[in-house]
């Protein structure tokens, strides 16, 4: 299929989000039917060019086209078929189409499960996605045609970089995307709601389930490439406060401080116009992740050249959508906020807390994020903040939340009850000394570790307390709703990782050594014997391959396999072998030959790693749960929607406010 | 005052209180744990904290890598084209890690010799970080010379 057709695609489907974008919110405002119902066909007249752009972009890594530019320069003849693929989003210009396909891919699903939302708030809501999508689409077919020929044309790629080269790649960028682009439906809604001056905050309610959704998919997101860069990068780390992980973590952040913020608004009709502040500032977090890693203004592990004038859209961009929602918000929040007040003891005090934890983060995580790019500007020096920083303050912000989070679920949503908090809390530090005693009876040595241990435990004996509480109060058959169960399952998540972060570091035995082949060393309580390097070949690499036999007190472990791979591109790459386990990781990486047939190696002992992203997981299964909620099933247009024709005059709804 | 108003008094408070506290350290942080970036002819000028570490970008020079035998250790030297530093460092080089390509080390100066603890190539083998470029660019227009012949295939 002919690659220009996917450009003509792009090109119809930018002007179809233009028309989205406008027909569908005028309709809302003017109450005009007719408008109002081209939402549903804009948006998947929009979704189907972009997914037949996609497409032939695909089409085009499948059959080799070297013509297309962004193929000679992602594929090669020799790429595995699933990586060529998957090299539709391994750059750029491709990423920012998956970009699109997931945006339209939301919408649509929206159009199909959202049918029942009142007619203008559902028009608006496909307005403003229409508006999003537009701003994309431009950016793309102006500064980032993944379409554009070569000539002449070459006969073979450039083949895909090889740290790509791996599963990791077919998973981590759908997936962060995924709830990159699903925090648009929440600002959606938002928008939506400020648009048409909702007085009832029952958007929110619509809106929670998709929120939570988009931070299942992010929390995935973060867990695939962090994964991926404890084994692919080759040196064990998980974490490593890089601008680019920085920035998902912030939307990550501020989703979970929003998921909470909603449930309240939800339910107790309060902090609407915080709800509001951070579903705009979720999305914009979300544009700001995607201007800092497609910038190559960081340098970051992620950081590729590219031109500066891409980033200068994204910037004015997302000044433009930042700017006017802002402006919108304070033009109408006044009108659409209020709600009820709560006592201090009460639950939305915790959360409240919480909620300032996660933003506060955030912003320390912005701040020193940007740090480098303020001090370069203001000529102070080039600049790099990393771990040191990081590192210490986010567990600072964190110890308050932590410390918070068993009593949340435990205390009453409006009312303070002391009592129950100090039944709570005489039950939690029981648990908690407990399992610090038997963890230091077991072996667990250093404070840091032995806080650890305590750290997780408080949060699961929370969880558990909670679900006993339940269990004892609630009837049968609605003991644990499944909002209640996406709670627990994200709260035990979050021990679970604690645990894996803090054993992780505080355990690990990690040596880097030269090794002759037949020498052996003690890492921990195992024994790595190195039996030399062998040369094999791969489909598109040949590989200097390592085998390392581990025992422990005589008795055969596992068999590792390291590989140092030279690609067709002439690229190398190391690829770590790991011997994974649920309590611990063995994880051996092959450097240089050092001469003397001597070998580097790095040999690590992992306790616990696999827990980080077990946690992950969890809490992601906590995302998803909350959506089968019988909460949320939309039963019909909730009421026959009474279309404003024009804003409403202010009404005195603030009654409530300040007298009661 | 009303209750509803202490209330809000209170919590206004204690956000306040928050982020004055999370501000306040996140500023100490910052200003202990920034890193500067130097260029080899701004550390041969002596712009570079003694004994402080701090980050040196430049060019690996061509034929400059030794390894130490029989250890982790490799000798190399940084240049920008116009001064050179030498370098060592004990450890795992990445993978990126060649001659004539741009990269970035993390140390500290010790009687002349920057001990490098950390040391960083970027994914993409044609790319320049934007730092590293900018130095070579200022220590180029410093000395008021026409662009050096590039050897060893450096971007």
């Amino acid at each position: 299929m002919n690659p220009e057709l996917g450009q003509v695609a792009l090109i119809l489907a930018l002007v179809l989000s233009a028309l989205q974008c406008v027909l569908p919110i005028i309709g809302a405002w003017r109450g005009s039917k007719p408008l109002m119902a081209t939402a549903t066909t804009l948006a998947i007249g929009q979704a189907v060019f972009v997914a037949l752009a996609f497409g032939i972009l695909m089409w085009s890594f499948w059959i080799n086209d070297f013509s297309v530019a962004y193929v000679a320069q992602n594929s090669n003849l020799s790429l595995p078929w699933f990586y060529k693929l998957s090299a539709v989003w391994g750059a750029h210009e491709g990423s920012l189409l998956l970009w699109m396909l997931i945006l339209n891919g939301w919408t649509v699903a929206l159009v199909v499960l959202g049918g029942k939302l009142p007619e203008a708030f559902f028009s608006r809501v496909i307005g403003v996605l229409g508006f999003v999508a537009f701003g994309f689409l431009l950016y793309m077919i102006t500064t980032s045609n993944p379409f554009l020929r070569l000539f002449p044309v070459p006969p073979n790629g450039a083949d895909l970089n090889p740290v790509l080269q791996d599963p990791g790649l077919v998973f981590h960028p759908p997936t962060l995307y995924m709830g990159y682009v699903g925090f648009s439906v929440a600002f959606a809604f938002a928008i939506a709601s400020l648009l048409g001056g909702e007085l009832k905050s029952t958007w929110v309610r619509w809106a929670r389930p998709w929120t939570n959704v988009a931070w299942g998919f992010l929390t995935l997101g973060i867990v695939a490439g962090s994964a991926w860069a404890y084994y692919e990068l080759g040196w064990g780390g998980w974490w490593f406060w890089d601008p680019v992980e920085n920035a998902s973590f912030m939307p990550w952040l501020i989703g979970a401080a929003l998921i909470h913020a909603q449930a309240i608004t939800d339910k107790r009709d309060g902090l609407r116009a915080w709800t509001l502040l951070l579903s705009i500032f979720g999305f914009a977090f979300s544009l700001l992740g995607t201007f800092l890693v497609r910038s190559g203004l960081l340098t970051s592990v992620h950081a590729f050249a590219f031109a500066p004038a891409r980033g200068v859209f994204i910037l004015v961009y997302l000044a433009v959508v930042v700017g006017g929602s802002l402006l919108l918000y304070a033009l109408r929040a006044p009108k659409v906020t209020g709600g009820k007040s709560f006592a201090l003891a009460s639950r939305e005090t915790l959360m409240v807390i919480g909620n300032l934890m996660l933003t506060v983060a955030c912003a320390m995580v912005l701040l020193g994020t940007l740090y480098p790019l303020v001090g370069e500007a203001l000529n102070i020096g080039r600049i790099s903040v990393g771990p040191p920083y990081f590192g210490p303050l986010f567990l600072i912000l964190m110890t308050p939340l932590v410390l918070a989070l068993p009593f949340g679920p435990l205390s009453h949503w409006g009312k303070a009850d002391l009592k129950v908090w100090r039944n709570a809390l005489v039950r939690i530090i029981a648990l908690a000394v407990v399992a610090g005693i038997i963890g230091f009876i077991v072996g667990a040595r250093g404070w840091y570790q032995l806080l650890g241990i305590t750290a997780a435990v408080w949060v699961m004996a929370g969880v558990a307390l909670f679900a006993i509480k339940r269990w004892r109060e609630a009837p049968r058959g609605k003991r644990y709703p499944f909002e209640m169960l996406g709670m627990m399952l994200a709260h035990f998540g979050i021990g679970v990782f604690i645990a894996g972060a803090i054993l992780t570091t505080s355990m690990s035995v990690e040596q880097d050594v030269s090794m002759k082949p037949g020498a052996s060393v003690d890492v921990g309580a195992y024994d790595f014997h190195f039996n030399g390097v062998t040369e094999t070949q791969g489909p598109n690499y040949r590989a200097q391959q390592g085998t390392v036999v581990i025992t422990r007190n005589g008795k055969h472990i596992v068999t590792l396999h390291p590989q140092k791979r030279t690609y067709s591109g002439g690229q190398v790459q190391t690829e770590a072998a790991i011997e994974a386990g649920v309590f611990r990781d063995l994880y051996v990486s092959l450097g240089d030959s050092i001469g003397d047939g001597a070998w580097s190696l790095r040999v690590y002992d992992k306790p616990f790693v696999r827990w980080i992203w077990g946690g992950g997981v969890l809490m992601m299964l906590g995302g998803f749960a909350v959506v089968l909620d019988r909460r949320f099933r939309l039963k019909r247009a909730v009421e026959p929607e009474t279309v404003h024709a024009k804003p409403e005059p202010e009404t005195p709804r603030k009654l409530a406010e300040g007298e009661a | 005052m009303n209750p509803v108003r202490k209330r809000r008094l209170i919590i206004t408070l204690l956000i306040f209180g928050a982020v004055g506290v999370a501000t306040t350290l996140s500023v100490f942080a910052l200003q202990k744990n920034m890193t500067y970036l130097y260029s080899p002819t701004e550390v041969d000028a002596g712009k570079a904290p003694d004994g402080h570490p701090f980050r040196l970008g430049g060019i690996v020079k061509e034929g400059s890598v030794h390894r130490v035998p029989g250890t982790l250790t490799t000798d190399f030297v940084i240049t920008d084209r116009f001064q050179s530093i030498p370098v060592s460092y004990t450890g795992i080089l990445p993978d990126l890690f060649r001659v004539g390509q741009s990269t970035i080390t993390t140390g500290k100066l010790e009687n002349g010799k920057f001990v490098a603890t950390q040391v960083l190539a970027k994914h993409d083998s044609t790319y320049m970080p934007p730092q590293v470029e900018q130095a070579i660019a200022k220590a180029e227009k410093e000395h008021r010379v026409p662009k050096p012949a590039q050897g060893g295939g450096a971007p």
